[in-house]
């Protein structure tokens, strides 16, 4: 089974990354470096919740809890352990 | 000691030959905002002041004096002109909040041609109504923004050059050349062209409730208010290091983030990173920001950061606050106040109107909630929605008015006369919006008058969002209305129907808010998609928004008499 920091990370890549020889890692900032902005986080919260049906509380779905695939996979990780 | 000093005082005999006489400007004379935001402050003795401290999201930094912001304009005017850009050419400007996008905003206009400054997150079809409706000749921006640019290229015969600031070499393609500000030889001297008062400066594209983005073109001469407000309304200061949060795409972050510090002179931060409470604290305390311009958005989500986290800052340099874009709700003045030791000073204006119309102002009674009082020389006042009629009646509810004539406001939305017509009424200019009026002279933000939606202080057009998802292939119908949001005030939400060949799911809901994301923008990406198994419709076949709206905000629905029955 695809690792959740593999799936999240070519999400990422496939649906915010404008430019395709950019390249981001799982430590790349992904809000602080613009990449994701505040709106779009809430799309990128909305793949997690339907993709590992979870549900993140909004005062959990911080721009620092996503400002990179390990800081996602880690939320994730939280949920989906519950 | 503020600028402004009594507020009093400055309205009475107020003139706007005041701001002319401090910029030694006379009726007639060549105004050139490039001109007056980096050479004459250099004239002043002020060339190696400090203009810009930028920092990346990565913690790179650079500066510039206001002579480094002299020559790199020059040099940007001067490769513009190498290519053959002549003044009245629209040059887009589509960058993150780098250097090349504020200084390159002074290069277009000094060579006389109209800057067009774009959001960066806009997606590829944003990107082309607005660049069509403007036919525009070049576009700046950078690699990572280029292949939006190339997606709709072929539709843009108009558009000659796509300059690209960050190519470091990099295989160019059709219609592309590299522009790399820093290392290019610099221009010592430029010919500034000799605009005057009345030339276009900047095309600012806003959203209505119907039809396309209107263009908004602005003229060199609105640079006299916009030197003034800074002054009186942001209280902008010698010392100041100043900070302002927007984003030149939009009007503050071209009126304020770089027109209005740098005709005044004063040393101003950037931070080009995403939102983050310690990422901005950081900021402030070390580049000891003074003044911070900023929006409800982001005060609203600093609070939601809480305030223990403000503690491990020194924030001590803060001298003045002001904020822009909506409604700055009375909770974060009282939070500000609380947390910083001074309140944040709203200020209300808009993309039409290029200057501060309506704030509260240092030493000015801060009324938590309040929008503040017109500013000096600026006619305001609310009129009957039906009449036109001037109600003066205090606490009822009008629409907000302006009596035209400030320096700063628009002369024309861009090749659309009919539009601009209709927003003035019985010699009045309408912004759009509702307030009261209170025995003090104090307006009161009641809301919008249209359907527009005011998403984290920018505005999204429910008309342009509708189209759109109409053209993903499992929408059949769809209306878009504002929803409540705690901090961005109001977001989009989609009601749609879909083809029978579609069913509703939880996947198909992302796949259509990600579509309208890379289409239009993230701002207008719906948060929420409720599928209906059919909209609320007039018997005409008209939607009914309101229906919809009134659902959202728990609101009565109204008159249903027109309701198209099952």
């Amino acid at each position: 089974m695809e690792e959740i920091k593999d799936v999240v990370l070519k999400y990422v890549i496939e649906e915010y990354l404008e430019d395709d020889s950019e390249e981001i890692t799982y430590d790349t900032p992904l809000i602080s470096g613009g990449i994701v902005d505040s709106f779009s986080m809430v799309s990128l919260k909305r793949f997690l919740e339907v993709k590992y049906k979870i549900q993140i509380p909004d005062d959990e779905a911080t721009p620092e809890a996503f400002d990179n695939v390990n800081r996602i996979v880690s939320l994730v990780k939280k949920f989906t352990e519950k | 000691m503020s600028n402004i000093g009594s507020y009093e005082e400055r309205i009475k005999n107020f003139d706007w030959s005041l701001s002319e006489k401090e910029l030694d400007y006379k009726e007639g004379n060549i105004i050139n905002i490039g001109w007056y935001c980096s050479d004459r402050i250099c004239q002043l003795g002020k060339a190696d002041k400090l203009a810009l401290l930028w920092e990346g999201y990565s913690g790179n930094q650079k500066k510039y004096t206001y002579n480094d912001i002299r020559l790199c304009s020059n040099t940007i005017g001067q490769y513009l002109k190498d290519l053959g850009i002549n003044p009245g050419d629209r040059v887009c400007l589509f960058m993150d909040k780098i250097p090349e996008l504020y200084i390159g905003l002074l290069g277009v206009l000094k060579i006389g041609a109209i800057a067009q400054p774009l959001f960066s997150a806009f997606g590829d079809e944003s990107l082309y109504i607005r660049l069509e409706n403007a036919e525009t000749t070049a576009i700046i921006t950078q690699r990572k923004h280029a292949p939006k640019v190339r997606k709709i290229l072929d539709k843009m015969p108009f558009l000659k050059h796509i300059i690209i600031v960050d190519n470091e070499g990099k295989e160019l393609k059709e219609r592309e050349v590299e522009m790399n500000m820093d290392l290019m030889p610099k221009v010592e001297h430029l010919d500034i062209y000799p605009t005057k008062a009345e030339s276009a400066s900047i095309l600012h594209y806003t959203s209505g409730t119907t039809g396309l983005p209107k263009g908004v073109k602005h003229v060199h001469y609105s640079l006299i208010a916009q030197y003034l407000t800074s002054k009186w309304a942001l209280d902008l200061q010698e010392d100041d290091i100043y900070w302002c949060t927007a984003d030149p795409g939009w009007v503050t972050g071209t009126s304020y983030g770089i027109i209005g510090p740098w005709s005044v002179g004063v040393t101003q931060c950037v931070l080009d990173a995403g939102f983050g409470a310690d990422a901005w604290y950081r900021f402030i305390e070390k580049y000891k920001i003074t003044m911070w311009y900023s929006a409800p958005t982001a005060i609203r989500s600093l609070m939601k950061a809480g305030d223990e986290i403000v503690k491990q800052f020194d924030l001590s340099s803060l001298r003045h606050l002001a904020s822009v874009g909506e409604p700055l709700n009375a909770e974060a003045v009282i939070w500000s106040e609380k947390v910083f030791g001074k309140p944040f000073y709203d200020t209300y204006w808009q993309t039409e109107t290029g200057s501060v119309m309506i704030a509260n102002y240092p030493g000015m009674k801060v009324k938590p909630g309040s929008m503040g009082r017109p500013f000096p020389g600026i006619t305001g006042g609310l009129i009957d929605p039906d009449t036109f009629e001037e109600i003066k009646t205090t606490n009822k509810v009008g629409l907000i008015a302006f009596k035209p004539g400030w320096p700063s406001m628009m002369r024309m939305y861009w090749n659309n006369e009919e539009t601009y017509n209709k927003k003035f009424r019985n010699g009045w200019y309408l912004p759009g919006d509702r307030a009261t009026l209170d025995a003090d002279g104090y307006f009161w933000f009641i809301g919008r008058d249209d359907d527009v939606i005011n998403t984290g202080g920018h505005l999204v057009s429910p008309f342009e969002v509708e189209s759109a998802l109409l053209e993903h292939p499992a929408v059949a119908e769809s209306a878009v209305v504002a929803k409540p949001d705690e901090v961005n005030m109001e977001v989009v939400k989609a009601f749609v129907t879909l083809k029978p060949e579609f069913t509703p799911s939880d996947e198909l809901e992302l796949q259509i808010m990600n579509f309208i994301r890379k289409k239009l923008s993230p701002l207008a990406m719906p948060q929420e998609i409720e599928y209906l198994d059919k909209l609320p419709k007039t018997r005409s076949g008209k939607i009914m928004r309101r229906l919809l709206r009134a659902q959202e905000w728990g609101e009565e629905i109204g008159d249903t008499s027109t309701l198209e029955n099952d």
